[in-house]
């Protein structure tokens, strides 16, 4: 981006935006909007608090373990439902809807099947990141060259050296582009599943932030928060700019 | 028609016992389309045959079910003596478009056939650098296939096809997406690898320049239902400079001659 002829860095949208909370928050007009500097100030403290850093560590852990179950399970359901007419007839419409069905209603359930814990954390992720992957991976299959599969037929590929040598890396930047939105949905998953079962992780401090109204430890959980799902986003389009270069000229 | 032998003989033309590839009453149908009609045809070992029709007259269908990779709704295709009944390692494709895995080196692609055959990594590498370095690709082994030239893509097809060793070569098309000065190189270059290894060629084409510049054998397809029409044996001879098959009288001839026998065909 130009303005006058000075190239303007990326980053300066946001340090204008920062600039306009800050302006906002002094003149105390909104009281649920505290200024930006105290907001930074609240993370700074927030993040050497005991309960932050436990309800860090309680957030990643079924944050990661809810994305891993959900890329194992939503590669492979993908795959097949890509190579398999009748598997994507029986499955096709079902991941459809729950792609994009309000998965907030459901939390509810979770909490019935498994209870106040971690564990139904753990099911929101899976279920906020599962059907995206499933899809992306169903496209990217789709998608591989006819010739491609026959080359590796003529060639004499076993079915095991067909998926592993071929179709999960012709659909590889599909993939990796379903991962990246599952993870978006993931954190969307993790923060929801907390919230409404209130008890553990960031979802407790949100209710007791909220709840006191120490609205700038609020904001700062949510720009922490934020903040890690774009890394996790980035580090992810890291390596899809990557394998999209080898990729690119898919013939 | 001088020391061009124009042949009009019904197939099988050869005789059996020099015939490596032997197809019998081939018929296969998509939908309600009749791709091909009762196909008979002999290929003798260590020819290049072409098959050259107008599209639509089954020849790339003609060359998969050789190949394997599309069944035949009757009919037999044997090998050797040995009915077809998928691919095999006697055989190697190379696509119209090329089929090289964009996420590979040249060396892995060239070298992809052979690792899908289970031999070990120094092996098969030093053969796929053999072949690389034939097709006139020394230099490019550590590079991807879209750093590549479309004529430089197809030569990785070709090297992959030769490193498997197989002793009937199936070509389709192999040319058509090669742009027209690399594809006259292609042509020359492949004249020069085919009195090297001592393969069988099957080779689809819809050029006729291309398959009587190349070919010891022409079989004419006609379209709808796709059946051998005329199988033409041009005798040129392809020693000596390759510029000088195109200014040859047999060469200008046999092409004049297939073109009034496809006119027919052409709205």
């Amino acid at each position: 981006m130009t303005i006058l002829g000075y190239r303007i860095p990326m980053m300066a949208s946001l340090v204008v935006w920062c600039l306009v909370w800050e302006v906002l928050g002094r003149t105390g007009l909104i009281f649920i909007l505290p200024p930006f500097s105290d907001v930074l100030a609240a993370a700074v403290q927030l993040v050497q608090t005991a309960s932050w850093q436990s309800a860090t560590v309680t957030t990643l852990r079924a944050f990661a373990i809810g994305m891993v179950l959900a890329i194992l399970c939503g590669v492979p359901l993908g795959i097949l439902m890509g190579r398999v007419k009748l598997a994507d007839d029986l499955l096709g419409m079902w991941v459809n809807i729950f792609s994009s069905a309000p998965l907030s209603a459901l939390v509810p359930v979770l909490m019935i099947l498994f209870g106040f814990g971690e564990k139904t954390i753990i099911a929101a992720v899976f279920l906020f990141a599962i059907w995206i992957i499933v899809l992306d991976t169903r496209a990217g299959v789709r998608h591989i060259s006819p010739s491609l599969m026959e080359m590796a037929r003529s060639y004499g590929a076993s079915q095991p050296a067909l998926y592993g040598k071929i179709i999960l890396w012709a659909a590889l930047p599909e993939i990796l582009a379903g991962i990246r939105l599952g993870l978006i949905r993931g954190v969307k998953g993790v923060v929801i599943g907390q919230l409404l079962v209130a008890i553990v992780g960031y979802g407790a401090l949100f209710e007791t932030f909220s709840r006191n109204f120490r609205m700038a430890e609020f904001w700062a959980l949510t720009i922490i928060l934020f903040a890690f799902a774009m890394l996790m986003a980035e580090l992810i389009e890291r390596v899809e700019a990557k394998v999209e270069y080898y990729a690119g000229a898919r013939q | 028609m001088g020391a061009t032998a124009l042949r009009n003989k019904p197939a099988p033309v050869s005789a059996p016992n020099d015939a490596i590839v032997e197809v019998r009453g081939i018929c296969k149908t998509y939908g309600n389309v009749e791709a091909l009609r009762g196909v008979d045809l002999d290929f003798p070992r260590g020819k290049l045959t072409s098959l050259l029709g107008p599209s639509g007259c089954g020849k790339t269908t003609l060359l998969k079910i050789i190949a394997g990779l599309i069944e035949a709704d009757a009919g037999t295709v044997t090998i050797d003596g040995k009915p077809v009944k998928g691919p095999g390692p006697e055989r190697a494709f190379v696509f119209q478009d090329f089929a090289l895995m964009p996420w590979a080196t040249v060396l892995r692609n060239v070298a992809f056939g052979l690792e899908l055959r289970r031999r070990a990594r120094a092996e098969r590498e030093e053969i796929a650098r053999r072949y690389i370095a034939q097709v006139g690709l020394a230099g490019f082994e550590d590079k991807y296939p879209h750093e590549l030239s479309g004529g430089m893509r197809q030569r990785v097809g070709l090297a992959r096809a030769l490193s498997v060793d197989a002793e009937v070569l199936l070509l389709d098309e192999p040319f058509s997406a090669v742009d027209e000065q690399n594809r006259r190189k292609f042509q020359e270059d492949l004249i020069r690898l085919r009195t090297q290894e001592n393969k069988t060629f099957i080779f689809v084409t819809h050029s006729i320049e291309e398959a009587v510049y190349i070919s010891d054998r022409i079989v004419l397809l006609s379209p709808r239902p796709g059946r051998v029409s005329r199988i033409i044996e041009p005798e040129i001879d392809r020693s000596g400079d390759p510029d000088r098959i195109h200014r040859d009288k047999h060469y200008l001839d046999t092409v004049e001659e297939i073109w009034q026998g496809l006119k027919q065909y052409v709205e």
